[in-house]
């Protein structure tokens, strides 16, 4: 078996030993039920209050605003499922973005089966959306702007600030999917005037199965999961004492080293870029830089399949993604690089890395060393490479 | 999701690349839905004594396409014509739903390679096509994209 070399930091991080050490604990001796009133349930409670007390200073909000769930899918389908339903009465409108995550888009046409509509935002050829848009799509009904802060798959960040700024003032609530950039860029809610964000802890180093969300005080969201009286009634269910710790703790890590890390991520990146584009030809850059996540980076191989280059990078230990339709799972390739205009063919030959705080410029160099051979390899065998040069197709 | 076999025809596809002397080409699939297959066959007295391919695609289609190179070689015209998908499928031990259409694909370019064979030989197109079942496309989702 050959060494891993990690580039799928946004699918999942490793847990820091600093993390798993704070968890410990809560795991074995400390097991109360935080709800219950003897002393290890209450030693329990009070883990969980100093995690969301490091959850909410992560992102400038008060300890009481912070709800812990299962993840990033149950915060966005709570939050906007829970908005939608608390305002009908007022509207039946909401705007989105034609990028976001698949646990935001498959909410939106939810609703839209329970009577909403939706209106969803293109994005220009760097995933932005434009802020006019937005003015033009708000009507009476608006009930919601539910934005992503930043692209899962091209590392995009949305005029965030921006955005809250004109929800506010159109009296609209405002919910981001802040899962990709909650520990790796500055979210402020109050400065940006976020009404409500979701978040997951295993993209900042915490554990799997544990994520918050941001409700400002005074917002109204009818609760999707009901039975119990655990985070305030909005959230029932027996609080995952270890995995909150853990939250807190990888949280409280992340921000702590947020600028040195992002600094040398993005020197990681951009030099992987360079380095591709100097030793690959007849690539597509799908990503930028400025403006854009620090570890993301996402460049099409024209003439050969992203599925294919995967299990060829794996074979080399190389863990990375793509958004050609075979890794999908549907037909199409990722929803993300049609809407900045990649053309299909090439789509499906787009690999996404994900640069985390452990890459070094070597495994970048392995990583490039590989992809010239592997890009070779299959553009041997690709008929399309041999009728481009031919000159029988041109992309 | 996928077989070891599967795994080793992707990883080490046998008589990948172009075949000089064919007298029998056949390409299925186009870039936008993701996959094309091109065989190559070397036909002599009705027998096919060669075959390579050249295989834009998943793993999946390019181990399919592997495969039916190694189960076409030696067959008569008439016994490839017989072939099916699933003789592709089963000698990879399966293949995840989704992919089956690959091994679909890897027929579908037999067939219009065979197709090819008869027109070189002075066949009517339409004739050598229906002759060796060559349909415009299997793929609903072709249908759904310009191109």
């Amino acid at each position: 078996m050959n060494e891993i070399k990690y580039f799928d930091h946004a699918a999942t991080t490793p847990l820091s030993r600093e993390v798993l050490d704070a968890m410990m604990p809560w795991l074995t001796d400390n097991f109360g039920n935080a709800s219950s009133v003897y002393s290890i349930g209450r030693t329990a409670r009070a883990a969980v209050d100093e995690a969301r007390a490091q959850v909410a200073k992560a992102i400038n909000a008060k300890e009481k605003e912070i709800y812990f769930t299962a993840g990033g899918s149950e915060g966005d389908n709570t939050l906007i499922k829970g908005v939608a339903m608390a305002k009908r009465a007022k509207g039946n409108h909401i705007i989105t973005s034609k990028i976001e995550h698949p646990a935001v888009l498959e909410t939106c046409k939810q609703l839209e089966k329970e009577g909403f509509e939706v209106t969803y935002l293109e994005v220009n050829g760097e995933g932005k959306i434009s802020i006019d848009d937005l003015k033009a799509a708000i009507k009476p009904e608006t009930v919601l702007i539910t934005i992503m802060f930043a692209n899962n798959e091209i590392g995009s960040i949305q005029p965030i600030a921006e955005i809250g700024a004109i929800a506010r003032e159109h009296k609209i609530l405002f919910h981001t999917d802040a899962v990709q950039a909650v520990g790796n860029v500055p979210v402020d809610v109050k400065a940006m005037n976020i009404d409500l964000l979701s978040m997951s802890a295993h993209k900042f180093y915490g554990p799997k199965g544990v994520g918050a969300m941001y409700i400002r005080t005074g917002v109204v969201v009818d609760k999707l999961i009901a039975g119990g009286h655990q985070e305030k009634g909005k959230r029932a269910g027996t609080e995952n004492v270890a995995g909150i710790v853990g939250m807190g703790k990888a949280i409280e890590l992340a921000c702590e080293n947020m600028a040195e890390n992002s600094a040398r991520i993005t020197e990681l990146r951009d030099y992987y870029l360079a380095q591709v584009e100097e030793k690959v030809p007849y690539i597509r850059i799908n990503s930028g830089k400025e403006g854009f996540l620090p570890g993301t980076a996402n460049v099409s191989f024209k003439y050969i399949e992203g599925e294919s280059l995967l299990f060829m990078l794996d074979m080399k230990g190389i863990c990375a993604s793509s958004g050609s339709a075979c890794t999908s799972g549907s037909l199409d390739p990722s929803h993300v690089l049609l809407a900045i205009g990649v053309p299909v063919e090439v789509a499906h030959g787009s690999l996404r890395i994900s640069i985390g705080k452990s890459n070094t410029k070597e495994d970048i160099d392995f990583l490039v060393d590989t992809l010239v051979n592997v890009v070779e390899k299959l553009r041997a065998m690709s008929p399309l490479y041999e009728d481009f040069l031919n000159g029988k197709y041109i992309i | 999701m996928y077989t070891e076999k599967v795994i080793d025809h992707f990883t080490n596809p046998r008589n990948v690349g172009e075949l000089e002397d064919a007298n029998a080409v056949g390409q299925v699939g186009n870039p936008v839905c993701g996959d094309i297959m091109k065989m190559y066959l070397k036909i002599e007295n009705d027998v096919i004594v060669d075959a390579k391919f050249k295989t834009f695609g998943c793993c999946a289609a390019i181990a399919t396409s592997s495969v039916a190179t190694i189960l076409v070689k030696g067959m008569t015209i008439e016994q490839a014509l017989q072939l099916k998908n699933k003789q592709v499928v089963d000698e990879l031990g399966g293949l995840p739903p989704q992919k089956l259409h690959c091994s679909v694909l890897a027929e579908e370019a037999i067939r219009k390679a065979l197709a090819d064979y008869y027109i070189r030989g002075g066949m009517d197109e339409e004739e050598a096509n229906k002759l060796c079942g060559v349909e415009e496309s299997a793929c609903d989702h072709c249908e759904a994209h310009e191109h």
